[in-house]
């Protein structure tokens, strides 16, 4: 057995075993980079949600009086689910005694509150590993929530809306 | 701003069983090219019985994904093919330490690959029954105190007289029928599943209360029970069965779930407190663990010590390894058991090495990803507490074999030569992928929100 063969055996080892470790990593890709979006899927699922729930141009709506009525989760699997603003607050998380359960790996147990006080409803962040966002601001304090914000808790978006 | 860009993404289930067979199919692939690697270099020419081992190795990766593909179908892809070539790279390496204790002359108990191919059966056939009779993880919770005192029982088990034996200065393993085994890997995966059931429970009551410190969160002095009793009993470990490795798995297991269960860092603080506090301890009154800490700290004070004879090989294998079968592993004591890391560094080099690690780094991301996605506090801190178990064990035995902390007899997942370790492994692998089954399930789009007092189900208009 030649010198040569024996090297060219022994680098061809080494590299199927680390094409082992690339196909598996290639598998999990979307684990460590996030999902891939087919982007034709994306646009068709975008253009109509465009229309049905209240993102940019709807915004100016935020200010309208009153007082929000429901808040209802906007997208995913879960979209439609959602709870009645009335005097109690609502608790939003994974955990079963939540209010709204979320299905969503990055959202926590209790993750985020919403509550009457002052005549106002307000966005209180209970502690949540992944932090709450209104309208894109993270939420450090309780802060007001008004018709047409939206609440981003880990990947799921959710509408207030009369 | 962030709307556009979370809203559009769903995760449409999907089993991926045809992705996994794949990756079985190279994993035993690669097995089998070592295999016939070592036959072209030690013994010249491609061995006969290449065949027989490729339809035995073949079979049981066959077996286990049968298993899955019927009984768990949305399991993790990637963590049997991993195991598989981790169990199929070690026979190999076996195999070729034969060859070569055989040509030194040192033939007591050679071969030893066939018993390993043996007890690899026997592992298939235990992970296809966790498959089988475990259909709901959850169930497990109900076991908890009783799987807490099988692991107690077993944990002792050593130390019955006529019944525990002492090898190499460690009481670790019983002998029955003529066969040892180490129920302490068994004893592990009944902690894991104690350790979660219990603080699923006390999780609350260990998170609320206490005081803050320093900026940290420190428990009440009441609290502080279950870690002392656990610190307690991987200390008595230590003293009785003079086991570093199993005590360090043990506490280590135990304080990493309490901070995954609780999110306080002063677990940790005072978790590493009290281990400083043992380690010392240990090193100051037990004779075994002062001389794993100097052998550490000076190799080569010991004729044909271990540590010194494997790294020596690894540095002759420097960065591409000399090639399976070319190398001189078998000349390190111990080099198809505690040393296996290091024979595969000898032949495969830094390269191969690396590629090893990575592949228990892949099950041990997996593993922590089941977790993440489990839906029961439980399921999660079991399958957080396997993969952990697994990590720990790993950076113990290869930080041994590499010099970077002491040696200590832990066994190395899937590689290292003995049965129980094996078969306990492919539990630990069965356990875990039977939590990731349930983690990627797609759950019943049904469960409108239970609670009537205020919540119900708006309908999108």
């Amino acid at each position: 057995m030649s010198e040569l063969t024996l090297t060219l055996i022994k680098l061809g080892f080494l590299a199927l075993l680390w094409m082992f470790v690339l196909a598996v990593l290639s598998v999990i890709r979307s684990d460590l980079f996030g999902a891939k979006v087919d982007s034709r899927a994306a646009a068709s699922a975008a253009a109509p949600s465009a229309t049905a729930r209240t993102p940019q141009p709807v915004k100016p709506v935020k200010k309208r009086k009153g007082l929000p009525g429901s808040v209802t989760i906007a997208d995913g699997p879960q979209a439609g689910v959602g709870a009645t603003l009335v005097e109690e607050p609502v608790v939003i998380g994974r955990g079963s005694d939540c209010q709204i359960r979320l299905d969503d790996d990055y959202s926590s147990t209790r993750h985020s509150r919403l509550f009457l006080s002052e005549g106002q409803w307000w966005v209180e962040d209970l502690g949540s590993t992944n932090g709450t966002y209104l309208d894109g601001q993270r939420v450090t304090r309780p802060v007001p929530a008004e018709i047409g914000g939206s609440i981003r808790i880990g990947r799921t978006t959710l509408n207030i809306a009369k | 701003m962030s709307i556009a860009s979370t809203s559009v993404i769903q995760i449409i289930p999907r089993t991926r069983r045809g992705v996994e067979l794949f990756l079985l199919l190279i994993a035993v692939g690669i097995s089998v090219g070592a295999y016939v690697n070592i036959g072209i270099t030690a013994q010249g020419g491609v061995p006969a019985s290449t065949g027989l081992y490729a339809a035995g190795i073949g079979l049981l990766a066959l077996v286990a994904h049968l298993a899955l593909r019927f009984r768990a179908p949305y399991a993790d892809p990637v963590i049997l093919p991993c195991a598989v070539l981790l169990n199929g790279l070690g026979v190999a390496m076996i195999h070729r330490l034969d060859l070569g204790l055989t040509s030194v002359g040192k033939t007591k108990g050679v071969p030893f690959a066939p018993q390993q191919i043996t007890w690899t059966a026997v592992g298939v056939v235990l992970f296809v029954a966790v498959i089988i009779i475990i259909r709901d993880h959850r169930r497990l919770q109900a076991f908890t105190y009783t799987l807490g005192l099988v692991g107690l029982v077993l944990l002792v088990l050593p130390l019955v007289p006529g019944l525990g034996v002492n090898i190499h200065g460690a009481s670790i393993w019983i002998r029955v029928a003529g066969m040892s085994f180490q129920p302490g890997e068994f004893a592990k995966v009944c902690l894991v599943i104690f350790f979660a059931g219990y603080l699923v429970v006390k999780r609350d009551v260990l998170t609320l209360a206490g005081r803050r410190f320093l900026g940290l969160d420190l428990p009440r002095a009441r609290d502080l029970g279950p870690i002392l009793v656990a610190w307690l009993v991987s200390l008595g470990v230590l003293v009785f069965e003079s086991d570093l490795g199993s005590s360090l798995l043990f506490f280590g297991l135990f304080l990493f779930l309490l901070y995954v269960a609780t999110e306080r860092a002063g677990w940790l603080i005072i978790g590493g407190l009290l281990f400083a506090g043992g380690a010392f301890f240990a090193f100051q009154t037990i004779g075994h663990v002062h001389k794993r800490i100097t052998d550490w700290l000076d190799p080569l004070a010991i004729e044909g010590g271990q540590i010194a004879g494997g790294m020596m090989g690894q540095a002759w294998g420097g960065i591409l390894g000399r090639g399976l079968g070319q190398g001189q592993p078998y000349r390190t004591l111990f080099s198809n058991s505690d040393m296996i890391i290091s024979s595969m560094a000898e032949e495969l080099g830094l390269t191969g090495l690396i590629a090893i690690l990575l592949v228990y780094t892949l099950i041990i991301e997996r593993g922590l990803r089941t977790a993440l996605g489990c839906r029961d506090i439980f399921g999660k801190l079991i399958a957080t507490g396997l993969a952990m178990s697994f990590s720990l064990q790993v950076f113990v035995i290869v930080g041994g074999v590499t010099g970077l902390i002491p040696l200590t007899g832990l066994a190395t997942p899937f590689m290292t030569l003995g049965g129980t370790s094996l078969v306990a492994n492919w539990a630990i692998i069965a356990l875990l992928l039977r939590i990731s089954d349930q983690a990627r399930r797609p759950q019943t789009p049904a469960a409108p929100v239970s609670d009537e007092t205020i919540a119900m189900a708006v309908q999108k208009q």
